[in-house]
């Protein structure tokens, strides 16, 4: 399994790369973090409203903290042009895709699981009592995020305007994502949380047909 | 060139055909009225805005695992022509709403699948104007044109799961539902006229991105002698 050894390896570089600077975390939990403290001027954040609007307020803030933490993904690799180097030393480019994306699905989780509490005490809407079942409806969002981001980072580098580009494209391809989990985190959020199989399963479908697409035509914008 | 102009001729007299077929053929519809007939213009607009955009993935698909210029070339065609028939779709639907639903818009499957497909095509259309190598942005718009293609079923699934308004189809919907067999026949001779309409404008289309293409190879020749 050539594939997955490689995809560790450089899953290791991408996580010791963040964790040296802590850059990226963050600046993502900050940005995310000012939003939904923005969001509390736009309606009047009593219980039940947060109920109402809560888990579409947190995961429009998890897309569009996305749209931008992906950014130098592929962008970091362009200053010393170690992309190249990347693409030598492995077989199979999918393992850089790979480990790319899973460091980034990664990524967003821990910064979604740290802000998840905060979230509950700001808005007064309480999550523990379905906490492992939210933590899968979140790993499931950011696998979609980070699948369909990783590789529209890799096309919006390539471009002009990458900064801007990238939540263009990104956005309008992940309302998918943003119905499901939403609706999913709804469901665990109300008084008598039930588990949300028909959304989990729908998000996987995303990953599924995404991740294939990757596997597919991921090498090809790796090109030079 | 007069091959041209006949075409364009015949296309023009077959959509004369069609309006006059929509306004004085077709009865008027018992409930709606005389605001019915613009959907002999919006529900085909519809279907051949997708049949173009399918027609744009197989370009895009193409160009990725064979990387000839002229499927570049079909795939930004088609993808522009529907996007305007995927804006006169957009367009039609609240003129018809209005009266009809006594509101514009609503966040139906429908209508909130129309406008994300329209968002998805604008973006891929700027993709392309921000990229200046014309071999890198063939191949990256066409991946993201793959994408955005896979993306339609998700879009529709995920939104008729969670609401939907729109009136079920009439059109090969299930049993009970059905059109009158005049306006079904009109709606059909739109269908084709507007399937011709799109065959014709993706194909004029597709002559001038290729002119494009190849004064930018002259202009690149000349600039590297």
């Amino acid at each position: 399994m050539a594939l997955l050894s490689n995809t560790a390896v450089l899953l290791g570089k991408e996580l010791r790369t963040e964790f040296r600077s802590r850059e990226l975390l963050t600046t993502t939990v900050v940005f995310i973090l000012t939003i939904v403290v923005l969001f509390s001027f736009t309606f009047d954040p009593s219980v039940n409203e947060s109920r109402r609007f809560g888990p579409g307020l947190l995961w429009l803030a998890f897309l569009f903290a996305a749209s931008l933490m992906l950014q130098p993904c592929f962008l970091r690799e362009q200053t010393n042009d170690t992309l190249s180097a990347l693409r030598l030393s492995v077989n199979d480019p999918f393992a850089i895709f790979l480990a790319k994306l899973a460091a980034n699905t990664l990524f967003m989780l821990f910064t979604q699981i740290l802000l998840l509490p905060v979230f509950s005490i700001l808005y007064n809407v309480p999550v523990l009592a379905a906490f492992p079942q939210l933590v899968l409806v979140m790993f499931m969002g950011s696998l979609g995020l980070s699948v369909t981001g990783t590789a529209l980072s890799a096309i919006s580098a390539q471009a002009r305007m990458r900064e801007l580009l990238l939540p263009l494209l990104l956005l309008p391809l992940l309302t998918p994502v943003l119905i499901a989990s939403t609706e999913a985190t709804a469901s665990l959020l109300v008084l008598n949380p039930i588990m949300p199989w028909k959304w989990l399963g729908f998000l996987l479908g995303f990953d599924v047909v995404f991740l294939t697409a990757l596997w597919l035509f991921g090498e090809y914008l790796l090109e030079e | 060139m007069k091959k041209r102009i006949l075409i364009a001729a015949v296309v023009v007299i077959l959509m004369s055909l069609a309006a006059y077929a929509a306004l004085f053929v077709a009865p008027t519809e018992s409930k709606m009225g005389t605001i019915q007939r613009i959907f002999y213009l919006h529900a085909p607009s519809g279907m051949v805005a997708l049949l173009s955009f399918f027609v744009g993935f197989v370009g895009n698909l193409a160009y990725v695992f064979t990387r000839k210029p002229k499927w570049d070339w079909l795939g930004v065609s088609a993808a522009e022509v529907g996007m305007a028939f995927c804006t006169v779709l957009i367009l039609t639907g609240p003129i018809w709403a209005h009266p009809v639903w006594g509101i514009w818009w609503t966040w139906d499957a429908r209508l909130t699948l129309t406008f994300v497909l329209w968002l998805l095509y604008t973006s891929y259309l700027l993709l392309r104007t921000l990229v200046e190598d014309p071999d890198r942005r063939a191949l990256i718009s066409a991946i993201y044109g793959i994408f955005a293609f896979l993306d339609v079923p998700l879009v529709y699934g995920s939104i008729r799961w969670w609401r939907t308004q729109h009136p079920q189809p009439v059109i090969m919907g299930g049993s009970g539902s059905g059109l009158e067999p005049t306006m079904a026949m009109v709606f059909w001779f739109w269908f084709l006229n507007l399937v011709i309409l799109m065959i014709f404008l993706i194909h004029e289309r597709y002559a001038l991105e290729a002119m494009r293409g190849e004064v930018q190879s002259i202009e690149r020749e000349a600039e590297a002698a």
